[in-house]
This record gives C-alpha cells, sequence and structure tokens, in this order.
C-alpha cells in the first residue's frame, strides 16, 4: 500500500486579481502519510488554507491550480488505485469531498448556519450524499457522533448555533466532519480562538479519532507548540513555499531550516530558559514583492552570497526530510 | 510572596502606585423580560500594583480581563470597591478629574480599531501629547515624537509617520499604540492581549518593547492575556493574577506560579499549555471534573470552581477565602488535598 494518502507534485496556486496576480503558492511537492497527522505551519499569509483547500477544490474566489498535480490514493481490496484529483470536474469532486476527504474550516464559529439546528444541517449533509433516508438511522447516527466528541447529544442536536459555545461549536464541526467516514480531515487551525484548556480537550479528541478510526489528518496551524504536542510530521511553510519537512521529532531536534530555527527561538514556553529566546528579525515576505534569490535571506542569520542569488531548490535527504536551503544538508543543529 | 525590600540606593515605598480594593462589577442585562439578569462579572478583586512592576492578569476569555483593565484605567466604573493612585482614592472622582488618569494608559487589543483611519500616524500621535502639553511648539512636539519612534524602534519616522493605519502592519500598529501610550509619561500602562494577533516571528520583539520600556522608564505594566507562555517572557520578574470567573484564584511571582501552581484552575491550565518540545507531549486527562466553564450568574458566597474541581468538599459550596502559601495567594479552603508537586521538573539553569 502506498504510504501516502495525498501527494502534491508540484503545485503552485494563484490569485488572479485585476491588476495583478498572486501566487500563493509556490512549487510544493508534498506527501501526506496515511493514518498520521501531518501539520502544516506557518505564518498568516503562508498558504496554509490555500493548498489544503487545493485537495477538496475549496480553494476561495478566484484561486485556481497554476500547475502540478494533487494525487489521492485509493486502496480498493488491497489494490492501490491512483485518482488525480486537482483534475476532477465538479461532479466527480462532489461524492468526494466529505465522503473521502472532509474539512473543519477556519472559524467554524461561522461555518454552521445561523438559521438551522444542527439536526437539521447533518441531515441535509447526509441526504444531499444519497444516505440512508431512515429517520431513525440518521438520528442514531447523528447522536453516535456528537456523544463521540462528548457533547450531550439531545440538547445539542435541536440547538441552533448561537446556543453553542466556541468549543462546542468546534466540536459540533469535527462530528460533522466524521458524517459520511472520510479517510482524510483537513483541520484549519482548529483551536485558533479557543481557550487552552478547551484547545486541551479538542486535541485529545482528535488524537482519539485518528487513533480510533485510524483517519489520517492534515492540521494547520502558526503555533508550534501545537505542532510538537500533535503531530506526527511538519511541513513549515514560509512565502507560499514548503521550506522543510520532516518527522516532527527531527525537525525539533535538527532545525535544519533557519526559518524553522527562528521559530522555536521565537516561541516562548512555560518552561526552559527564557534568556534563550530571541526573535525573528525583519518582517514576513511580501508576496507582491519577494526578495532575490531565497526569499528567507533578508531574515536569515545564515545568509551567504549564494542565497541572494538563485532561489535554491528542495534538497532531500535520506531520513525523508527536506527543505529549501542552501545549506539544508550540513545544518544540524542536533540537541547536545 | 515577595515583599519590596529597601536597597541601598533607593527607599522603595511601601505605599503602591495603585489599589484596588473590593472592587465588584456587576453588569445588568435585559432580557426583555420582567426581570433583568445580573452579571457579577469581577467579584472581590483585591490587588496592588507597585511602581515599576509588570504585572499579569492572565485566565480564559470571559474571566474579566478587559472589564478589570478597563476599570484600572478609570475607562469603566465599578459597581462598588475603592481604587487609590498613589494613595490617592480616585473611584467616583475621574470624570472630573480626567488629568490624573493621564497616569494611566489603555493599549486595547485591537490596534485597527485603536486608531482612526482616516488619520496619519503623525496626527494621531500629535494630538494627545498637544492635548496634553497646551503650551508646547509644533517643534517641541515633532521632537517628542522623533524620540517615541525612536524608543519604538520604527526607523526612520519619516517612513511611518506620513502613513494611515491600514498602511501598516499589526505589528506596527501596537508599536504606534505603544508611542502613544507613553507620549503622555503615564506610571501605569495596562495592555490588553497585545500581541494575540501578531504573527509569532514578530510576537516576541513586541515583548521586548514593552520589557525595555519597563526598565529604561520604570513604568509599571498590567500584561493582560490568555497565554501564559508570552506572560511568563514578559513577567519574568514579576507577578501574575491567575484569573477564574470574575475572581483572581491565584497571585504570586510568575515562576512560582507556573512552577508549581497551587490553585486547582491553576494546576489544570498550567497543564493544558502546549509546550514547543515534543518530549512533553501527552494526552493525560487534564485535572477537571468538566471542560465547560461555569456561569457568571446566581453566583454564591462558595467557591465558584467548585462544579469542576477534583479536590472539593460540601463545604466550598458554602464559603472559600484566600490563603497564603509561601509563595502565593490562593482562592482555595481545601490547600491540604490539592496536590503541590510541580507540574514540571523544569530544565532551566
Ligand atoms: N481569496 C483570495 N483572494 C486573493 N488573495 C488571497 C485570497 N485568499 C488568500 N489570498 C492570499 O494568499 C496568500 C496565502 O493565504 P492563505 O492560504 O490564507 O495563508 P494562511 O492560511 O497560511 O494564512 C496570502 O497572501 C493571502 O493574502
Ligand atoms: N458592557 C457589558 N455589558 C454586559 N456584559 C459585559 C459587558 N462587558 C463585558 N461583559 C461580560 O463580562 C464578562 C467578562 O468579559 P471580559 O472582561 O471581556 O473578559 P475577558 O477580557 O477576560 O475575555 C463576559 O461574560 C462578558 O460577556
Ligand atoms: S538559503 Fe541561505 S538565506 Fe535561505 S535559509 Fe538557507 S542560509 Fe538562510
Ligand atoms: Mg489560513
Ligand atoms: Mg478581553
Amino acid at each position: 500500500m502506498n504510504e501516502n494518502i495525498i501527494e502534491f507534485r508540484n503545485v503552485s496556486i494563484d490569485y488572479p486579481l485585476r491588476k495583478y496576480t498572486i501566487r500563493a503558492v509556490t512549487d510544493v511537492t508534498l506527501g501526506i502519510k496515511r493514518g498520521k497527522i501531518t501539520a502544516l505551519v506557518g505564518e498568516s499569509g503562508s498558504g496554509k488554507t490555500t493548498l489544503s483547500s487545493s485537495i477538496i477544490q475549496c480553494i476561495s474566489e478566484p484561486g485556481k491550480i497554476a500547475s502540478g498535480d494533487i494525487v489521492f490514493f485509493d486502496n480498493v481490496d488491497g489494490e492501490d488505485k491512483k485518482i488525480v484529483v486537482s483534475k476532477f470536474k465538479e461532479k466527480e469532486m462532489k461524492p468526494f469531498r466529505w465522503k473521502r476527504v472532509s474539512m473543519v474550516f477556519q472559524a467554524a464559529q461561522s461555518a454552521l448556519n445561523p438559521v438551522m439546528t444542527v439536526e437539521q444541517q447533518f441531515v441535509e449533509t447526509l441526504l444531499a450524499h444519497g444516505e440512508d433516508k431512515d429517520k431513525q438511522k440518521q438520528r442514531a447516527r447523528c447522536k453516535e457522533l456528537l456523544e463521540y466528541v462528548k457533547l450531550d447529544a439531545e440538547r445539542v442536536l435541536s440547538s441552533y448555533p448561537h446556543e453553542l459555545s466556541g468549543g462546542m461549536k468546534q466540536r459540533v464541526m469535527i462530528a460533522f466532519s466524521l458524517l459520511l467516514n472520510p479517510d482524510l480531515i483537513i483541520l484549519d487551525e482548529p483551536t485558533t480562538a479557543l481557550d487552552v484548556i478547551t484547545q486541551s480537550y479538542i486535541f485529545n479528541l482528535l488524537k482519539q479519532i485518528n487513533r480510533e478510526k485510524n483517519i489520517s489528518m492534515i492540521l494547520m496551524t502558526h503555533d508550534i507548540s501545537v505542532v510538537a504536542k500533535f503531530a506526527d510530521y511538519v511541513g513549515v511553510m514560509y512565502g507560499g513555499r514548503l521550506v522543510e519537512y520532516g518527522k516532527v521529532n527531527d525537525i525539533f531536534r535538527k532545525r535544519r531550516h533557519p526559518y524553522t530555527e527562528g521559530l522555536i527561538n521565537a516561541t516562548p514556553s512555560i518552561i526552559g530558559d527564557i534568556d534563550k529566546l530571541k526573535p525573528i528579525e525583519g518582517s514576513p515576505p511580501d508576496l507582491m514583492n519577494l526578495p532575490k534569490g531565497c526569499i528567507f535571506s533578508p531574515r536569515c542569520p545564515y545568509a551567504q552570497e549564494v542565497c541572494v542569488g538563485e532561489e535554491p531548490s528542495e534538497i532531500c535527504l535520506e531520513d525523508g526530510s527536506k527543505g529549501r536551503c542552501y545549506f539544508f544538508k550540513e545544518r544540524d543543529n542536533g540537541r547536545k | 510572596m515577595a515583599e519590596n525590600k529597601p536597597t541601598q540606593t533607593e527607599v522603595v515605598s511601601e505605599q503602591p502606585l495603585m489599589r484596588l480594593e473590593n472592587i465588584n462589577m456587576v453588569f445588568k442585562k435585559s432580557n426583555g423580560l420582567l426581570t433583568d439578569k445580573h452579571i457579577h462579572v469581577l467579584k472581590n478583586i483585591n490587588l496592588d500594583i507597585k511602581q515599576g512592576e509588570i504585572i499579569a492578569l492572565v485566565g480564559e476569555s470571559g474571566c474579566g480581563k478587559t472589564t478589570l483593565g478597563r476599570i484600572i484605567t478609570g475607562l469603566l466604573q465599578p459597581t462598588s470597591g475603592n481604587i487609590y493612585l498613589d494613595g490617592t482614592k480616585v473611584t467616583g472622582t475621574f470624570k472630573k478629574k480626567i488629568t490624573s488618569y493621564n497616569q494611566v494608559q489603555f493599549i486595547q487589543q485591537d490596534s485597527y480599531a485603536a486608531l482612526n483611519p482616516v488619520r496619519t500616524i503623525y496626527d494621531s500621535l500629535y494630538a494627545p501629547i498637544k492635548t496634553h502639553n497646551r503650551k508646547w511648539s509644533r517643534a517641541q512636539i515633532d521632537e517628542k515624537i522623533e524620540e517615541l519612534m525612536s524608543l519604538i524602534g520604527l526607523q526612520p519616522s519619516s517612513q511611518f509617520l506620513t502613513k494611515y493605519p491600514h498602511q501598516l502592519s499589526g505589528g506596527q500598529r501596537q508599536r504606534i499604540l505603544m508611542a502613544r501610550a507613553i507620549s503622555l509619561d503615564p506610571k501605569l500602562i495596562v495592555a490588553d492581549e497585545p500581541v494575540s494577533m501578531i504573527d509569532v516571528s514578530l510576537r516576541l520583539s513586541l515583548l521586548n518593547l514593552m520589557k525595555k520600556l519597563n526598565e529604561q522608564l520604570n513604568m509599571s505594566f498590567v500584561y493582560i492575556s490568555h497565554d501564559l507562555s508570552t506572560t511568563r517572557y514578559i513577567a519574568q520578574n514579576g507577578r501574575v493574577a491567575v484569573m477564574y470567573l470574575g475572581e483572581i484564584a491565584e497571585l504570586g511571582n510568575i515562576g512560582d506560579v507556573v512552577h508549581q501552581p497551587r490553585h486547582p484552575y491553576t494546576r489544570a491550565l498550567i497543564q493544558a499549555v502546549p509546550i514547543p518540545d515534543p518530549d512533553f507531549a501527552s494526552y493525560d486527562e487534564l485535572p477537571l471534573k468538566s471542560m465547560n466553564l461555569g456561569s457568571l450568574e446566581n453566583r454564591t458566597d462558595g467557591c465558584c470552581f467548585y462544579d469542576r474541581c477534583l479536590y472539593s468538599t460540601d463545604e466550598c459550596k458554602i464559603s472559600v477565602e484566600y490563603q497564603d502559601t509561601p509563595t502565593a495567594r490562593v482562592l482555595c479552603r481545601n490547600l491540604g488535598c490539592v496536590p503541590n508537586q510541580p507540574i514540571y521538573k523544569q530544565k532551566q539553569k
């Protein structure tokens, strides 16, 4: 069986605007491992949402895949089947979305329809996907899922979104994403607006779903602490590039890409030495006015002459990690 | 709690810069029915803010941090209780004596909403300085603005002063708010979640700026946040008040509170904070009975954490009082039953 469930192959994504075009994602090649949790970490505007939502063709208007392919590996009776989902017409995408890949959008708060009860919304989705029309069975399925995310199912089913707290709404959205038994769930900053205690519950819940139901996950976040706690693999995004990818443990130990190192060093924690922290100088890249060469070079403390010439291409190492930095191979800040 | 001890060079006065005494805040919410709902948002807050200290207010959203911040700054009148600034009672008087409150400045969370969108940055800085120093000439004010811009690290200043708020990044706008707040030479700045909307890579430099202002100008800071990690960074040598449903659950030096939390709520809160190191990844259940926040309505004299607490006894429902431990002041009557070992063995130094 292919160990990847999704592969991005040299994917670039554009937003053609009236006067100019924004390239939000540039040449990303990335495999999402089956059954694992892959985090995409990066600051706002780094292209996380654009990249992930392209899997189910939900890039916000007027975004378009400019080049590259997205491949989904289906597994039918032990046989690998390769499906190029980026070539799907809407007619083909419709049964794929929610059934094979579901997404919990950022601001899940507003993703729910304010004038429908939770039950009505669940049932509508079940019907739209031609699921069982038996009312009893539908209700039982909804109840089962809401109880699974530790909600008071009876009460929540008859509630309108405004009657639920932020943490409850987020759990409703997670239950919703499980409705059609998908193989992969995409989670866009699922806890950004929530408090740490609620966040902790939600992550424990997601980890449980990942383990018990063997559902693969893509988790987008700007918080590297969340990556450390939750993910198996991580892709670091900067200015629309995937600048580093590897196992979470390796990334934290080796910090090969200078941006990854900078992010880790700039993240305060409740333990450890405060004096060792330092900010990344400069400001995030402006996609309309990217620097020459490596786009991190103006902020990079290790930049050499070569870095401001051509943009570095991906360097892949034997252990499966890779990164866009001229010195990716040599740099290994292994912790003592 | 560490007491201010007089050092050889300076005598630190015993009198706090600001004293909050039994502050209560009750909002009335009319729901269209006959009875109004009363929401007791802050309950019996007692807090001293010392000259030159950084004190943090942390807690989950809705616990009353912003409300307390606005009361400290005089933007909101508490329902009951007294506030003393430099020993002088200011509660109830500030509507007339607004100038005394120039000594306390508020920096709000949303930097975009805080600046007038049709004014240049220069104008936004100029106006309050002019109001504050009527006799100053334009040249004097310009000099002051230049000094401020250099202090907050926006150089060359001409590049920023002619711009409008939307032309600056969130981090730059927060710096401008900081400049505007210190332009009136306050003794105390209340900063409400100043970095929560700022990109990770820029947060630290903004926190460093606040630390610098605190050290160089000896300004006190009240740092409001829901994030204990940034709080520990900025208030490294300061104190933290952990708030829960409008009360201070635990008050102590930040190092102690984070290392060895004593209130059952603080223990859960610290354990919930993710640590940027996969060696610390854990999926242990939090020490809580329920994940649901309690309600601000129908308050009793009992402990408001009762419903979620693993160590509660029947008495907790009836009343609760502060207890002083060697490191903190804790609103819990059963401290003997609450574990007191550190959550993490500190890997420091
Ligand atoms: N609908 C859109 N129209 C134009 N530009 C967009 C749109 N959506 C996103 N972008 C731009 O694409 C870039 C990447 O955005 P996004 O994928 O949302 O990043 P992230 O999720 O990492 O914050 C940003 O520069 C953003 O401004
Ligand atoms: N003007 C107001 N009228 C009624 N309720 C209010 C008002 N301001 C705040 N509240 C309520 O007070 C509580 C505390 O709010 P706030 O101080 O903003 O908390 P925090 O800043 O900790 O998130 C919340 O339940 C909020 O809904
Ligand atoms: S390529 Fe050069 S500038 Fe870019 S991250 Fe590596 S060392 Fe820094
Ligand atoms: Mg996003
Ligand atoms: Mg607030």
